[in-house]
């Protein structure tokens, strides 16, 4: 029963005319300059500041200076916010063309309770307390349920319903687990309440090591994927007479979005709400073509998720507030401006 | 004064509305009347605001100004339930719920003659039978809906608004994803309903020529005006059909019914006519 | 077959063999949700035959039991009864008018505002019980007044209806988490058994707001099925037919609301009931509509099972009720999906 509402504009099989592409290159090039400005920024920002030369002999000029020792801590932070909220945006974008249901987010899909189930047990039952030390069993959970949700969905005959309500059913159960987990075990909930709401505060050279192979795979996956799942958004029917491999196309996006998510999730926690809102608000200007959509995922989902990490850390000084947090507060609004603005939400 | 002319007045009309969706007007001061007991067809190019006419006097749409007026009432301000005794529509578009039987979904539009302690009464077991049996679907009453194929489900539909029982009944575009056969199937129906019953019929057709063979009385529209009203064969001329569809055409006697036949001119003699055939028309003609 | 079926009249429904199988499933779902609560009551350190139960209830026990049963147990269970029915029947009507099966109050953020609400009660005033309760309703209250006011534009779509409880939802679960980040380990702990939903502890004085909540509300709720029925074959349609579309929805969505909101309330945001009941009931009846008899049974069912397994199923380890129901409503939910799916359904 959920909402297959058919796309309202078709996407274009055709070339978009000459001006219309003009502009939205012209404004992926924007979105790009942006995503620079919110990064430096991202380095010069935090409890001491640093100005831009300062920020510049750090990056370009290690001398060893305490503003060095800064910059190159605040980098490996800012790289995997880039990392990480690209890999979150496309991976929203794809589920979101997959199940053809705005609603779908990793969260959606079992993924984050995937990860949080094993990174509480790598906690409470294997001993393992260091972050570098959750990445694989955040990853492998996210994986793991990744792959049962697509088989309990009905693998070859998966349907965007059965998925979604695979994906919740299993959601249920491993949220039953955690909790259970944190009541009985006080230093999991030590730890887990702030793993829990998302943060970019954990970024390491190793942590990031560990995980860029796999964003970076998932990242090229997801785009690759754009023109099937744009035959796709038009109906089961219309895409097979395209000659579009329904199968394939719906078995290589949730692994692309498994793989993203996983990966991203086991690094900062899980951040659920960029993989959401970013590809709606993407939409509302490229129109439903995946080819535009993807992309300015890609590009605008860091710079939600850096500009929230650096207002968090504004805000809050000298502590800070967890990226996750501050996503949800500033793009929460956001998303509900942008769901009456519509006449009616369609992919 | 409206006293006065309620008696002689038909029943369901629409004075001088504006009608508009968000900002977007599609029709402005717009009067239409529907005899009674007449097999009204309205017709015009696409987007000329012949479905937004049905809504509006089916109160789905509220005008922006101006009045919808049923027996005399303005029919946004008469009992919901009374107006669904009276009025029925059968829309474009409408989803059948998941895992419905064809017997459930004609059996829900006995709602509005159902209340809290009536809620399926012998009556509305006949009706139900009658209606299924009306539209050739009794055989398919234990079927799950989503089973059935397109012209099947199209005939369950209108049978749910048959079980309503209403003297008015509005069909937007009931032929739509129908093939030909099927096509005549659901207009002879209408026409049986239509002389057998005496029901008054108000349906959007695309096609000219199907209206034009069945319709008793026709509205043509154009851009949120009628063109032109009247019984068919008064009123579809080649100078009309130019005027509202901007196709160049000749009209002869169709040699089964007499009524009016739209045939379009020949592509070479088209050439320079301009754009906006209607497609339907030109492939029933070939 | 079919019409001989039909010339029996029961009321409620339009063929008798699905009413027939839904008449059933209520029942079934009735007595189980009943057995369990007596099996429930004589569930404890002091446990109490099943027969002792029952006549200890009709009032024949003696002193002790007396007063175990009545002041103790028969609370908690009545509370674990009232809380289920209350969510199954908010989750059934939420989903039914959001058209979408994942339209819960979990999903819409009525479960997080409630949280918030009591979060703050916890964190920053460090209240008793009822005052989180309180707070809980008050969270809840809002939540759902500012989701229906975000979504509204004449009248409230159910896509936007679900889009815009997302958004609320994510932003009031960005606060709980900073909320919980602030508290002290104490707290937080006090926090996340609450946010788990418990039945611990509770007595008569929650039975009774609950149940009279419940006795105007569910037969409010139950008068309005028919017009909820016609709105699930669209807008348009319902309306030719003469439901009052718009009406309906308000009333309902205020009921669903007041349903959910007074359960959080109570018993914390029991997980996955409002979610996964409604499934279940109409996996159970096959029968299209929103089946809110059904949910509601199921979700009363479902709580004082789970209630059960949390008290018995882990040793000496007493687990909050919700853990017990996100397990036994996730699981029950994939193996349907998984015979359903052999059996070649859906």
């Amino acid at each position: 029963m959920l909402v297959d509402s058919p796309p309202e504009q078709r996407a274009e099989t055709a070339p978009a005319p000459p001006t219309r592409r003009a502009i939205r290159a012209f404004g992926l090039v924007l979105a790009v300059a942006i995503l620079v400005l919110v990064a430096l920024a991202s380095i010069a920002i935090g409890a001491k500041e640093l100005s831009l030369g300062q920020v510049w002999h750090g990056l370009f000029e290690d001398s060893g200076t305490y503003g060095d020792v800064v910059v190159a801590e605040r980098l490996s932070r800012t790289v995997l916010g880039l990392l990480a909220g690209a890999a979150l945006g496309l991976a929203g974008a794809v589920l979101q063309a997959l199940t053809r249901n705005p609603l779908a987010d990793p969260g959606l899909l079992g993924i984050n309770a995937g990860a949080s189930a094993a990174v509480v047990t790598a906690i409470t039952f294997l001993g393992i307390t260091s972050l570098s030390g959750y990445v694989w069993f955040a990853f492998l959970g996210a994986a793991a349920v990744g792959a049962l949700v697509w088989f309990l969905g009905g693998s070859r005959g998966a349907t965007p319903v059965r998925l979604a309500l695979a994906g919740t059913a299993l959601s249920a159960a491993l949220y039953g687990y955690l909790q259970a987990v944190m009541i009985m075990d006080d230093a999991a909930l030590g730890k887990m309440r702030f793993w829990t709401v998302g943060s970019l505060s954990s970024a390491s050279d190793s942590i990031i090591r560990q995980v860029v192979p796999f964003l970076l795979a998932g990242m090229v996956l997801a785009l690759a994927l754009s023109r099937p799942l744009n035959a796709m958004a038009m109906g089961d029917d219309t895409a097979k007479a395209l000659g579009a491999n329904l199968n394939r196309t719906r078995a290589l996006s949730m692994l692309a979005a498994t793989v993203l998510c996983g990966a991203a999730t086991a690094a900062c926690g899980p951040i659920v709400f960029v993989g959401l809102m970013v590809p709606h608000v993407v939409r509302s200007f490229t129109g439903p073509d995946l080819r535009w959509i993807l992309p300015y995922a890609a590009i605008l989902s860091p710079v939600l998720l850096l500009g929230a990490d650096v207002i968090g850390r504004i805000v809050a000084r000298p502590a800070e507030l967890q990226v996750g947090i501050v996503t949800a507060i500033l793009g929460g609004p956001v998303f509900i401006y942008l769901v009456r603005r519509r006449r009616t939400a369609q992919l | 004064m409206s006293k006065n002319r309620r008696s002689t007045v038909n029943r369901l009309s629409a004075e001088n509305v504006t009608l508009a969706y968000d900002q977007r007007v599609i029709a402005e001061q717009l009067s239409v009347e529907i005899p009674d007991n007449s097999f009204t067809v309205i017709v015009g190019p696409n987007a000329c605001g012949k479905s937004t006419l049905l809504r509006a006097l089916s109160r789905m749409l509220k005008p922006s100004t101006g009045r919808v007026l049923l027996d005399g009432q303005v029919i946004q301000s008469m009992p919901a339930k009374k107006v669904a005794r009276t009025l029925g529509l059968l829309p474009q578009s409408s989803i059948a719920p998941d895992g419905i039987t064809v017997g459930d979904l004609v059996g829900r539009g006995r709602y509005p003659h159902q209340g809290i302690l009536r809620q399926w009464s012998t009556e509305d077991e006949r009706v139900v039978q009658e209606s299924m049996r009306q539209t050739g679907v009794a055989e398919l009453a234990d079927r799950y809906v989503d089973e059935l194929s397109g012209g099947q489900r199209q005939r369950v539909w209108i049978a749910m608004a048959l079980a309503q029982q209403t003297p008015l009944l509005l069909l937007d575009e009931p032929t739509t994803f129908l093939d030909i056969q099927h096509q005549i199937d659901v207009l002879d129906l209408c026409a049986e309903l239509h002389e057998e019953q005496g029901r008054t019929l108000v349906a959007v057709l695309h096609d000219l020529n199907h209206a034009a063979r069945y319709a008793t009385h026709l509205i043509a529209l154009r851009q949120g005006r009628v063109v032109a009203e009247g019984a068919p064969k008064d009123i579809v001329t080649a100078g009309l059909v130019e005027e509202v569809f901007g196709l160049r055409c000749q009209v002869i006697d169709d040699p089964e019914t007499g009524t009016p036949l739209v045939v379009p001119a020949a592509r070479k003699a088209r050439v320079g006519a301009g754009a906006g055939a209607e497609k339907t028309v030109a492939t029933e003609a070939s | 077959m079919k019409t001989t079926n039909r010339a029996v009249r029961t009321p409620g429904g339009l063929s008798v063999r699905l009413d027939v199988r839904a008449l059933t499933v209520v029942l079934l779902l009735l007595v189980a949700a009943l057995t369990a609560s007596v099996v429930l009551i004589g569930t404890g350190d002091f446990p109490i035959p099943a027969a002792d139960v029952l006549r200890t209830l009709f009032g024949e026990g003696n002193a002790g039991q007396e007063f175990i049963v009545n002041e103790l147990r028969l609370p908690r269970v009545l509370v674990g009864l009232l809380v289920g029915a209350s969510l199954g029947l908010g989750g059934a009507l939420f989903q039914s008018i959001s058209r979408n099966p994942l339209g819960s109050p979990d999903v819409l953020g009525l479960g997080q505002g409630a949280t918030a609400g009591a979060l703050t009660v916890i964190v920053l005033f460090s209240g008793s019980a009822n005052q989180v309760a309180a707070g809980a309703l008050v969270g809840g209250l809002v939540t759902g007044l500012a989701i229906y006011v975000l979504a509204w534009k004449r009248g409230v779509h159910g896509y936007r209806l679900v889009l815009v409880g997302i958004g609320v939802s994510a932003i009031v679960t960005a606060v709980n988490g900073y909320l919980l980040t602030k508290s002290d380990i104490v707290d937080a702990a006090r926090a996340v058994v609450w946010m788990t939903g418990s039945l611990d502890g509770r007595d008569w004085a929650q039975v009774w707001p609950l149940l009279g909540l419940c006795a105007v509300l569910v037969p409010l709720v139950l008068c309005n099925a028919r017009g909820l029925r016609m709105m699930e074959m669209g807008d348009d349609v319902s309306y030719a037919l003469g439901v009052r579309v718009e009406r309906v929805r308000l009333l309902l969505m205020v009921a669903a609301v007041l349903l959910t909101a007074s359960a959080t309330a109570a018993a914390g945001p029991v997980s996955f009931v409002a979610l996964t009941a409604p499934q279940l009931a109409r996996r159970l009846t096959r029968a299209p509509g929103p089946n809110l008899l059904a949910s509601l049974c199921m979700g009363a069912a479902l709580l004082v099972v789970a209630d059960w397994l949390s008290q018995r199923a882990f040793g000496a380890e007493q687990l909050p009720v919700g853990v017990v129901t996100g397990v036994l409503g996730g699981v029950y939910l994939l193996w349907l999906l998984v015979t359903e799916r052999k059996a070649g359904r859906i």
